[in-house]
């Protein structure tokens, strides 16, 4: 377990070195770093200044090494909008952007679930062929057209619920969080709802196979020949089996979904990492853009692993040959 | 009275490219205590003349003749909690493969303690030791232990050890035995075949064991019914049977038995395969691969008793062996 | 003999093409998602020709018919089905020029893709080794991103522009071929016919595109329709964020953004209607390879 632990530990690091590489080699090869990194404003002798302190007139590889070092130290330059250290900002909207992520994730699970498990059950029935189709639907529809819909019924003519900004929060952990008061809770559940659509679709289709599938099992069958009720049999034998693959897609699509935040946001406004990215992109704050770069990859690195672990721990066979 | 009497069962399956007539007018008895061999090549219908008797048939499928008496009460028809309430109490199943017949993701414990309080309001430490004193009932070394692992970690014999355990926990009157031995060593089949007989011989449990292989019936039998395209072809007692078949394709198939006595004798085979149950022709099933079919054998024969107990659907049966 | 109780025999004359015809047109969806965008591809070639108004023809635009609701008359002295935007212009025919814009940026990075994707996804299985091994280490990472970053971070460092959008998308989507197209290439690379031409000698060559692609054609089919809605979703959503194509050529999706401010006014159709047509576009293209999946899928053939 150890051995394996260390080991994807190991796989993650190799990631992270192969993503700054990359982001290291579109801003200092590919663009003009000069442009990226240093303020269209300033005059020829802080230009030059700034050269010299970010080390431009070095070879490429020792650039790289220069990068690599501010970033350990958590420097990742600073914004010419907002003057302050581009990672700062990033951590004051992140937990913003993970409230509705987390969010979301929540609202697919509690909504697909239980239809996917409905429509594997009763696979020819008229119900499962709708939600069926709703999730086709739900595949198809583009994020931010549902999104502006949601506003128009919701905000626009019912005038049920706020169409944008976080609303009201409260502080817990010195972070405020706007899940925590109503008026908060009112603001979150459209973006949401918005992000969670794409999810939904997934969570159902794949219970649906699982249940599906796992139905013809013979230890299914062998289940019912021992004479257990069929609640038993559909939520302990099918569905323990079923909760490891959609476990891990829904673990595996929080990244995903952080990333499509930035679509939520810009359309309800919700002022979180993925609003403060196209913000920066649309006036080429570009030390911004490369500071959330590297902590979407960083993020994702510790995502993916934590996934691995949660699977290891829910399924007996992994944790076999991971001892093996 | 005896165990189980099957009459005139009929199980058909209704696909969308037509009806499967799997099990066709089978009718046989098992008495106290007794063991019956049920005996075909695959797609023969044992194995769902087997679920039809534990009320396992799944859709398409559909019992649509005949009655299943169990100790004199009709299955046929039962309502499904009545049914649910035998199964796994008073009829056990074993499956043919023990590496895919207990759930993977749920300790061995978990699936005992859940069969015994499926049918008896025991609290879980009670459960628990039936369960250990079970497993150590078939072999199982150190079940305290054991009963912690998952699935996975037991060896194929073992498995099926466990799941003959899980089939013992209520002591039932008739244990159905589907190839139980088909995916295990030679050795472990000994074994098992051994354990098993003294088991139902110390219990009283009556058994229907289907299997493809005479030489593990031989040893093991009372009755024996032989099935060929849904249809028992040959019935009697198992000395009987085997020492003097009547039926061409019994007399084939103890011909392409290996034996020690016929060394240098090449085996006999059977031409042809099985017919498709789909699109069977009128008459005998068997005559498209018997060489003594002849235009007789355009019309089914009935199963007619030729010696006393001794039952035969034939048109032109072997009856030049029998002795005088 | 032992032959005559055989099912019924097979049809004569069965070439996979017809067969795969014949089982696509089972579901009627599938045919509707095709007759659909057969419509929709029609509508966007033909659309100079049909559209009531050329919406970039700044001559024909008048500020005093902006934002008239669906079914009225503008100054032009026709009916403006579908309303008109805030600049007057007509929002069918620019529906009709958008879709040109999303199909040709969707269409186009899908073949572009396919061709990069599938020529390295035959490499890496044809070559094995290290070659493949760096080439699926980069299609893993790739597949790992979620397309909509990688993209945003693409058209960052490159700027607007359909071209770069073209771009982005070939970036973010080869990946997907190539990944499909090396699984089925390990399959077919292990059948006697390709050791048959290994051992004739045939050039490499012409084993890889004679012999190897046109047995990966089926999932590759199945990929590449699937990625143009997901391109055409993908083009909508970064114009949308106004990083994809410039306002002087509107896309569906920088039709809905431009209407995004007036909706909470109530001018909904702004929005509203260009968001149907994508909408239709993708759910036809999606039933369509939908269904081709389950005919072309060989797991679910009985």
């Amino acid at each position: 377990m150890l051995i394996y632990l260390l080991r994807r530990i190991m796989q993650s690091g190799f990631v992270l070195v192969a993503m700054s590489l990359l982001v290291f080699l579109g801003v200092y090869a590919v663009g003009d770093p000069i442009e990226i990194l240093i303020s269209p404003d300033a005059d020829q002798i802080e230009k030059e200044r700034a050269i010299q302190a970010l080390g431009l007139d070095l070879p490429l590889w020792q650039q790289y090494l220069v990068f690599v070092g501010k970033a350990l130290q958590g420097d990742l330059g600073r914004s010419f909008v907002f003057n302050e250290p581009a990672i700062q900002l990033i951590l004051q909207r992140m937990p913003a952007t993970l409230e509705l992520a987390f969010g979301s994730m929540f609202l697919s699970i509690l909504i697909g679930l239980p239809l996917g498990l409905y429509a594997g059950l009763r696979p020819n029935g008229a119900i499962s062929k709708g939600i069926m189709a709703g999730s086709i639907l739900g595949f198809s529809l583009p994020t931010f057209w549902v999104g502006l819909m949601l506003i128009m019924v919701f905000a626009v003519q019912l005038g049920w619920l706020p169409s944008t900004g976080r609303g009201d929060t409260a502080m817990l952990f010195g972070i405020s969080w706007s899940f925590l008061t109503g008026d908060g809770l009112s603001h979150i559940l459209l973006p949401a709802i918005n992000l969670a659509l794409f999810k939904i679709s997934l969570v159902i289709r794949l219970t649906r196979a699982g249940v599906r599938e796992t139905m013809l099992m013979d230890y299914v069958k062998f289940a019912r020949a021992k004479g257990l009720s069929p609640f038993r049999v559909t939520f302990v034998h099918v569905f323990k089996n079923i909760l490891i693959p959609v476990v891990t897609v829904v673990g595996l699509e929080l990244g995903g979904t952080i990333a499509f935040s930035v679509v939520t946001e810009s359309v309800f406004a919700w002022p979180g990492m993925g609003k403060l990215i196209i913000d920066s992109i649309n006036v080429l704050d570009r030390p911004v853009i490369v500071a959330y770069l590297m902590m979407i990859v960083l993020m994702f690195i510790v995502i993916n692993l934590l996934v691995d672990i949660v699977y290891t721990v829910l399924d007996p066979r992994v944790r076999l040959e991971a001892k093996a | 009275m005896n165990t189980l009497e099957v009459k005139g069962l009929s199980t058909h399956f209704f696909t969308r490219a037509g009806v499967v007539r799997a099990v066709e007018d089978v009718s046989f008895t098992v008495g106290r205590g007794k063991v019956m061999g049920l005996v075909g090549e695959s797609g023969s219908g044992k194995t769902v003349t087997g679920f039809s008797v534990i009320g396992l048939v799944d859709a398409p499928g559909r019992i649509v003749s005949g009655e299943i008496l169990f100790k004199g009460r009709n299955l046929v028809g039962m309502g499904e909690e009545e049914l649910r309430d035998l199964r796994g109490n008073r009829i056990a199943m074993i499956f043919q493969d023990p590496m895919m017949t207990l759930n993977p993701v749920l300790r061995v414990d978990t699936q005992m303690i859940e069969t015994v309080q499926a049918h008896q309001k025991v609290d879980r430490e009670t459960a628990r030791q039936r369960a250990r004193d079970t497993l150590g009932m078939v072999g199982i070394p150190s079940p305290d232990e054991r009963l912690k692992s998952y699935p996975h970690q037991f060896s194929g014999g073992m498995r099926q050890r466990v799941a003959i355990a899980i089939a013992l926990l209520h002591q039932p009157d008739l244990i159905i035995a589907d190839e139980p031995t088909t995916a295990l060593d030679v050795t472990i089949q000994g074994q098992i075949l051994a354990e098993v007989q003294k088991l139902a011989a110390n219990t009283g449990t009556s058994l229907i064991w289907i299997t493809h292989d005479l030489s593990v019936v031989a040893g093991l039998a009372d009755d024996i019914a032989v099935m060929y395209a849904g249809r028992i072809v040959e019935q009697g007692s198992v000395d009987q049977v085997l020492d003097v078949p009547f039926h061409p394709y019994t007399h084939g198939l103890i011909g392409s038995v290996p034996s020690r006595n016929k060394r240098g004798v090449a085996l006999r085979q059977i031409p042809g395969t099985t017919p498709s149950l789909m699109s069977l022709p009128p008459g005998c099933a068997f005559k498209t691969r018997c060489e003594r079919a002849d235009g007789a054998c355009e019309t089914m024969p009935a199963l007619a008793e030729l010696a006393p107990g001794r039952f035969a659907r034939c048109v032109h049966p072997h009856l030049e062996t029998l002795p005088a | 003999m032992s032959t005559t109780t055989l099912p019924a025999p097979l049809p004569k004359v069965e070439t996979p093409f017809r067969r795969f015809v014949s089982e696509f047109c089972e579901s009627p969806l599938a045919v509707g998602g095709l007759v659909v965008f057969a419509i929709i591809a029609l509508v966007a070639i033909f659309a100079p020709w049909i559209a009531p108004q050329n919406p970039y023809d700044l001559a024909v635009l008048d500020i005093m018919d902006g934002r008239m609701e669906p079914g009225s008359v503008g100054g032009g002295g026709y009916t403006h089905w579908l309303g008109t935007d805030d600049q007057g212009r007509d929002m069918l025919s620019g529906i009709m020029y958008g879709l040109r814009i999303s199909l040709l940026v969707g269409v186009g990075s899908a073949f572009i893709a396919c061709l990069v994707g599938a020529s390295l996804g035959l490499l890496a299985a044809y070559a094995g080794g290290r070659t493949d091994s760096v080439i699926m280490r980069v299609v893993d990472l790739q597949l790992s991103f979620p397309t909509i970053l990688a993209a945003l971070m693409i058209l960052a460092f490159l700027g607007k522009g359909i071209f770069n959008v073209v771009i982005a998308l070939v970036i973010v989507e080869w990946a997907y071929y190539a990944r499909t197209v090396r699984g089925s290439a390990l399959v077919e690379r292990r059948r006697e016919y390709i050791e048959a031409a290994i051992c004739l000698a045939l050039p490499t060559r012409r084993i890889l595109f004679n012999h190897l692609l046109p047995n990966c054609l089926p999932p590759l089919i199945v990929v590449g329709t699937m990625q143009i809605a997901r391109a055409i979703a993908l083009e909508a959503t970064l114009s949308f964020l106004g990083l994809g194509v410039p306002i002087t050529e509107p896309s569906l999706g920088l039709l809905i953004a431009n209407g995004y401010e007036y909706m909470l006014s109530g001018k909904y159709w702004i929005s509203f209607y260009p968001g149907i047509a994508l909408l239709i576009t993708i759910v036809a293209i999606n039933l369509m390879g939908d269904q081709m999946r389950d005919v072309l899928n060989p797991r679910l053939k009985k």
